[in-house]
């Protein structure tokens, strides 16, 4: 049985620190703070607490098989590509002064 | 001889005799049964789909729009493209040859998920039945692309069903591909590694991962029209803020890729046909299976070659215009190592390869005109006329339904026993390539002229080229008849073929035709490289 | 059977993939309207979102994250018992969940944040007086429910899947050799979560300035 078999205390340990992960998004999104401060924090809490789900809970950490990680992080990438040529298009915008270009 | 066609075979057991009756068929778990299923259903897509080709070239004979009103010629067009794209296109070469194959090529009893395989085709059914149903009640005519705003609002036809219908479809080609990928990571026999590995296993592979990638998106945004136009409220329409030009984003994300989903497996079954026919080695083989990984990589970054005049901004049209540039590597990369392939090669001029070697030109010509339109400038002037329909028709049928009719020749006599009449098989070939020149090479000139596409009517002076467009269609739809008749008829008559007629390489060969209900009797134990033809005779046998 | 796990696991990760795919539309289109509309998303989400609800949301998933886990724990240990329970409670935190939405979704109706023919909403002064929203408020929330309606929609598959491998479970069908469909499933519920965890920020705790 090559599958592995994580202790009881890893999933509890981390669910209490995706908890606390939980509450200080909540706070932090309170406090006001310069530029996209506020989105960059939120976001990076939101990829922790992944990072966390996937790892543990999904078993990407044990998994003997890489290949279930390398798809899944493909998929992320290529969300990535998604967003970023996008944005190539939407913040370029109005950028040379001709109307519709 | 004579006789010898007409006897019955000895009745060894083999997947088409291995149970009769419509529940052995329906309830099938078996890829070659499956991919028989398949066969016959893309069949009559194409055929509904080359309907409505008929009616646009017979309206085009003409300058008037005498045929058919405007907003009927509109259903046809739109109905061509939706059948021709996403009902047969799209699943063609992997639903039918891949699904039969793969497992073959990899030494494997069946495909990863073998329910999930005829789960995927009857969802293809319920999809295409949804369409045939559009079509019934009026069709559709905001153009395959159903661009916002008229899609979502201005439309009167049914959209919303087409939507639902594409979107259903969009399972069928996910799960096929998701099987796919886990059968070739999974279930390739003792010894085959991926150096070993046919070029047809790479290729789809590639496809795969483009149909799992970028399925998806068009999925959701045909959700999001179909909301649109259900509630009246949507993210497109610029009364609300909503920005009809990040449909066309969405959109495109996924139908380039989609056009790589159409032509990589057609490159599949030229690197098998290419190799056999030539009686020598692939030329240059890493560079072909990673090329097929470099297209469908690539052709990720490219889409918004779509969008160069609608709005998008000068500096991200730089961007994809470069891209766009790229992609066209690895296609070339493609077609010098195939024409390297045949140089000093032992040529068979059989069907399929009369088929292959038109592809190549075709292809190739296809894809230098798509460097065209990738430059701004002449894209500026070109979009939206005939040489971009020239162009990706060049590609979709000089390219892969070419390459769809060669593989069905080359794979025929393993598929059935039987062996297709050679001599009519290259008479069809020839009309298929005299009639598709015929219709579209006059296409290009029309669309630089300045004739716009999706008009039912045009300038007098354009009758003469599309007179002679239309009747290359007329010459192209014989060609396409002829194998559904000597097809059919081999299936009775045709003489039986050997297990391996073409001596070519390959696991699939080394079985009998038809192939037993498990493919091997023993799993095969790979301990040579793949197209090792200089163990084979230097000459094609002829026939079987 | 190892082999058999591999495959399955495998086939269960390319198809979170397409959901990724999938879900990535919205958050692209959520994206470019975010850089367009700036202040139109901080007020939607300051003063029309529950964030209280939505935090208690999220609480209820993550939790339910850590029941399914160990769930799958239980069974390769062979407690098929605790395995079903463990499922069951899992079950019940998606109810709620979904429970929540609906309130929520009631609420909006009530004060017209409902895009469409149900639009009645409006945007409050700093003096205290009101207009009617301008259309770009209409953008904010149909992302917002067409993003957690499709959510909520997954959640509902996931509830029903969990709950007929909970049944499977508790009548005994998985050992600790064979127990697949809990892994896979699991592995889909935490998919779902995972999608939670950038919907919350994203809609519900957009800072103000």
């Amino acid at each position: 049985m090559s599958e592995h078999v994580s202790h009881v205390k890893t999933y509890w340990l981390v669910w209490f620190i995706l908890m606390v992960l939980m509450a200080l998004t909540v706070v932090l999104s309170r406090v006001p703070m310069p530029g996209p401060l506020n989105t960059l924090i939120a976001l990076a809490i939101a990829a922790a607490k992944a990072t966390l789900v996937l790892l543990f809970f999904m078993h990407l950490k044990y998994e003997s098989y890489v290949l279930s990680a390398v798809v899944f992080v493909a998929g992320l990438f290529w969300l990535l590509i998604f967003f970023g040529l996008t944005m190539v298009d939407y913040l370029s915008r109005n950028v040379l002064g001709v109307p519709g270009r | 001889m004579a006789t010898q066609a007409l006897t019955v075979p000895v009745e060894r057991e083999n997947y088409l005799n291995a149970g009769y009756g419509v529940k052995s068929w329906l309830l099938t778990t078996d890829h070659k049964r499956i991919a028989i299923l398949y066969l016959i259903s893309i069949t009559l897509m194409f055929f509904i789909g080359g309907f409505f080709a008929t009616m646009i070239r017979l309206e085009l004979l003409t300058p008037q729009g005498d045929l058919m009103s405007h907003d009927t010629y509109n259903k046809m067009f739109t109905m061509h493209g939706i059948v021709m794209v996403f009902f047969f296109l799209i699943p063609s070469i992997p639903a039918t040859l891949g699904n039969f194959l793969i497992p073959m090529m990899i030494g494997a009893k069946d495909l990863a998920f073998p329910r999930i395989n005829l789960l995927s085709w009857y969802i293809y059914i319920v999809s295409a039945a949804l369409m045939i149903y559009v079509i019934l009640t009026g069709g559709v005519d905001t153009g395959w692309t159903f661009y916002a705003p008229f899609s979502t609002t201005y439309s009167n036809t049914n959209v919303l069903l087409a939507g639902i219908a594409i979107f259903i479809n969009g399972f069928s080609s996910i799960l096929t591909g998701l099987n796919f990928i886990v059968t070739t990571h999974r279930m390739r026999a003792p010894g085959l590694t991926w150096n070993r590995l046919p070029l047809f296993v790479w290729s789809h592979y590639a496809t795969s991962v483009i149909q799992v990638l970028g399925t998806p998106v068009i999925a959701i945004t045909l959700a999001l029209v179909a909301i649109e136009r259900v509630w009246h409220v949507g993210i497109f329409d610029p009364k609300v803020g909503g920005d009809p030009v990040l449909f066309q984003h969405l959109f495109w994300f996924y139908s380039h890729p989609a056009v790589y989903i159409m032509i990589l497996p057609s490159m599949a079954v030229m690197s098998e046909i290419i190799t056999c026919f030539s009686r020598k080695r692939i030329f240059g083989y890493h560079f072909v299976a990673l090329a097929s990984i470099g297209i469908a990589v690539l052709g990720f970054l490219v889409w918004a070659h779509h969008l160069f005049v609608a709005g998008i901004s000068a500096y991200a049209a730089l961007v994809f215009s470069l891209l766009s540039y790229f992609v066209a590597v690895p296609s070339a990369i493609k077609v010098f190592n195939w024409t390297a392939t045949m140089y000093k090669g032992s040529i068979a001029m059989r069907t399929p390869m009369l088929y292959a070697m038109g592809f190549i030109g075709l292809f190739t010509m296809g894809g230098m005109t798509g460097l065209f339109l990738a430059a701004l400038g002449i894209d500026a002037h070109v979009t939206d006329t005939y040489f971009v329909i020239a162009h990706f028709h060049f590609i979709m049928v000089g390219g892969a339904v070419m390459a769809y009719l060669a593989g069905i020749h080359f794979w025929w006599p393993k598929i059935t026993g039987r062996m297709y009449p050679e001599a009519w098989g290259k008479i069809a070939a020839g009309l298929v390539f005299i009639g598709f020149n015929l219709t579209f090479l006059p296409q290009f000139v029309l669309g630089y002229v300045g004739m716009t596409r999706r008009y039912h009517e045009y300038k007098p002076e354009f009758q003469v080229l599309n007179v002679l467009s239309s009747a290359g269609a007329s010459i192209l739809a014989v060609g396409y008849l002829l194998p559904l008749v000597y097809l059919l008829w081999s299936l009775r008559y045709g003489p039986l073929a050997g297990d391996n007629p073409w001596a070519a390489q390959g696991l699939e060969w080394k079985t009998a035709s038809p192939p037993p209900t498990f493919n091997f009797d023993e799993t095969p134990v790979v301990t040579w490289e793949a197209y090792d033809y200089d163990q084979m005779p230097k000459e094609v046998p002829v026939g079987s | 059977m190892e082999q058999q796990r591999e495959s399955t696991t495998l086939g269960m990760w390319i198809f979170l993939v397409t959901e990724i795919m999938f879900f990535g539309g919205l958050f692209t289109a959520y994206l470019i309207y975010r850089i367009q509309y700036p202040q139109v998303w901080e007020y939607c989400s300051r003063h029309h979102m529950e964030f209280k609800l939505g935090t208690l949301n999220t609480v209820i998933l993550l939790c339910s994250s850590l029941t399914v886990a160990l769930s799958v724990h239980a069974i390769q240990m062979g407690q098929k018992k605790l395995t079903a329970l463990l499922l069951f409670a899992t079950v019940l935190m998606g109810l709620g969940f979904l429970g929540i939405k609906s309130i929520e979704y009631h609420n909006h109706y009530l004060e017209g944040s409902v895009p469409g023919a149900f639009w009645h909403m409006e945007v409050e002064n700093p003096d205290g007086t009101h207009y009617p929203a301008p259309h770009e408020y209409q953008l904010f929330f149909y992302l917002y429910f067409v993003m957690t309606g499709l959510h909520a929609l997954h959640v509902t598959i996931g509830v029903v899947a969990l709950a007929l491998i909970g049944l499977w479970a508790w009548q005994g069908k998985y050992t600790p050799e064979y127990h697949n469909p809990v892994h896979i499933t699991g592995l889909y519920w935490h998919f779902v979560d995972l999608v939670w965890i950038f919907l919350f920020p994203l809609l519900y705790l957009i800072a103000g300035k």
